[in-house]
This record gives structure tokens, sequence and C-alpha cells, in this order.
């Protein structure tokens, strides 16, 4: 179902009829993004330490989507979205069993909603506007760079082991991760540096463990990123 | 209690030694659910939903002589400091960076659960 603004004022307003919510006179960019991501999304930090929450949460947190995303993807994905977790936002509430071991059930992966160009414009420019961990991007000094792909890959798959829970191409890698060939175009490279550097410092549960790698290391990393992560146009 | 009765606690007391020992197995078994069972699977049976793309397959946690040949201290230190520091896999990476040492025990004391104890 594609959801515009004006389902979301109508939403509200019959909430604040009901005695639900408060009167809503226009669906300011804070209320409608609450009305469209706040089921799922946590819009205002801090982090949870909590392991259940963790566990049980139906999305990632968005209340430092400011410091995380480039917004011109955001207001693309938000009306085309395409799943970036093959597994969901917590990888063992959405397995089964098979002969092989544990594979992905896709009938527990619900699909993300759809927004309206204007909408997802709307939506997106609030969302660059929660900025709560400005400080942590502030202390990378990261230039972007280039790799060999052969040898970023073998980095990334052998050496860091960051394959076994995130894909570099869409055929290949781990599945309980964000695939990561196309985070180049959506997150900011100060948020992948700082995010690789100490993932703990955004998410206290973070199921990303720090590897305690040095500047050189992590920009080699986010070097790859950039060059498996460069849209089509931009390889010829 | 009999001689047999006798060797198997002292056995089961050196197979299993502090850090399991009054460790929270209810808290492990969600550290476990959380960051473990992508890899080793939601039962340990080490076919969690990453395992069939790892070059490296990871432990069988229900494998009772595979788990018993392991002490203590060498499943906490696997955990805190990842598969290379006992000379395995750099897949099982280090997690000193997320948990604290008294949920790395928790951890460890649901291990021993997860192996030796009977399944209900």
């Amino acid at each position: 179902m594609m959801l515009n603004r004006n389902h979301i004022r109508n939403g509200l307003a019959v909430l604040s009829i009901v005695g639900i919510a408060p009167v809503v006179q226009a669906a300011d960019p804070a209320q409608m993004t609450a009305a469209q991501c706040g089921g799922c999304h946590q819009l205002k930090g801090p982090a949870s330490d909590s392991l259940q929450v963790r566990r049980d949460r139906k999305g990632p947190p968005l209340f430092y989507a400011g410091n995380k995303f480039r917004e011109d993807w955001l207001v693309g994905w938000l009306q085309k979205p395409v799943r970036l977790r093959p597994a969901g936002d917590f990888a063992p509430a959405h397995v089964k069993a098979s002969p092989k071991g544990e594979v992905v059930d896709p009938t527990t992966l619900g699909d993300h909603p759809v927004l309206d160009a204007g909408t997802a414009k709307e939506v997106a420019s609030h969302l660059m506007t929660l900025r709560p961990n400005d400080a942590l991007l502030a202390k990378e000094a990261y230039t972007p760079g280039g790799i060999s792909p052969r040898m970023g890959a073998m980095d990334f798959v052998k050496f860091k082991g960051c394959g076994a829970c995130h894909k570099d191409t869409p055929k290949y890698g781990g599945v309980s991760g964000p695939e990561l060939y196309t985070a180049w175009q959506r997150l900011q490279p100060a948020f992948i540096v700082s995010y690789i550097r100490d993932p703990k410092a955004w998410e206290p549960r973070s199921l990303m463990p720090n590897q305690h790698l040095n500047d050189g290391a992590i920009h080699k990393l986010a070097n790859f990123l950039k060059v498996i992560g460069k849209k089509p146009e931009e390889t010829k | 209690m009999n001689m047999l009765t006798r060797l198997i606690a002292v056995a089961s007391v050196a197979a299993f030694p502090a850090a399991s020992l009054g460790a929270d197995i209810g808290k492990g078994r969600i550290l476990y659910d959380v960051y473990c069972a992508q890899c080793h699977g939601t039962g340990g049976d080490g076919k969690g939903v990453n395992a069939s793309k790892l070059a490296v397959q990871p432990r069988n946690h229900n494998d009772r002589t595979e788990m018993s040949a392991r002490s203590d201290s060498e499943l906490f230190k696997a955990i805190k400091h990842g598969g290379q520091a006992v000379n395995k896999s750099v897949l099982m990476p280090n997690w000193d960076g997320n948990l604290n040492d008294d949920e790395i025990n928790e951890l460890v004391a649901y291990l021993r659960h997860l192996c030796c104890e009977p399944k209900k």
C-alpha cells in the first residue's frame, strides 16, 4: 500500500477525535515521520542497552538517521524500498530449519511501506535533522580512496571476516547483517568509518564486533565499500 | 555415594570449572540468541543462518565430546578475543568490545548447558 501525507493527516485527525492523540492541525514533518516510522523504528534516543529490546525490535533505530544516511538515497529508497537485511532486523527471529541448517523464512518478513514522492521527501528531510552523534562523526578524518576489488574482497572476507554476516555482492556473504554492496550509496562515509571503529558507540547492543582496527585498516574497508557500492553509471 | 558417582562428580567439576558455576543460564540464553545464534544456530548445532556461507563451519555447541575437551577459560578466551586467540578461525570474532566479562561468563555457562545438560 502506498501511503501519502493525506493518509497520515487523516489518520492523526481520527486519533485526535477519539482522544488518542493531540489535535493535529497539519501533518508537520515530525508528526508525519512519527506516524510513518515510529511503529517499527526508534526515533528518539538514547539507544537502549536492553537485550530484549534488541531482539524484539522490528527495524533499526532512526534517531541518528541524519548522521547515518545520504538524503538522496533515503528519498529514493522510501519510494522503492528493497530489503537491505536479508534475514530481517534480527536474523534468529526469521529462520526456519532445513536439511542444510537454518535458512531465512521469508514468510516472517514484512515489506516496508512505500511512500509517495512528496511524503518520502518530507520524511527524509526530517530524518536528516536527527543528528545526536555529530561529535562521533567529527572525530573522523577520512578521505575516500581506492583499493583493488580483489584485494579489498580478500581483506573483507578472509582477513576481517566481515563476509560472515554481510554480503559484498548480491550472491556472496552472510545474511544476518545488512548487505553492503549498496552501503556507499546509502551511508555517509564518516558514519561508515565511525561505525566500523566503534559500533557500540552508536548502538549499545550492536551485533557488529569491534575489531579494534587502526585508521588505516578502517579506511581500507571503507574504500572497499566505495569500490563495490558505486552506481552502475559511476563505473562507466 | 559410590566410587563411580564420585569419579563422575570430580570429572564434572574438572571439566566445568569456576566460570560456568553460578552464572545466569537465562541471561546466557538471551545473550546467545542475540550474538551467537546467527552463526551457531538457534539451537547451538552450528548450523545458523550464516553458516552455509562460511568457509569454516561454526562449532556445534551440542557436541558433548568436543565441548568437554574445551576448558571454561578457553571458551572465555575464544569469545572475548576471537577464534584466532585460540588458534581457530578469524570468522569467530572477538566480542570484547561488545560484551563485558560477566556476560561472557554467562555465555560460557550457557554453552555448558547446551552441550552437556539433558535436553528436556
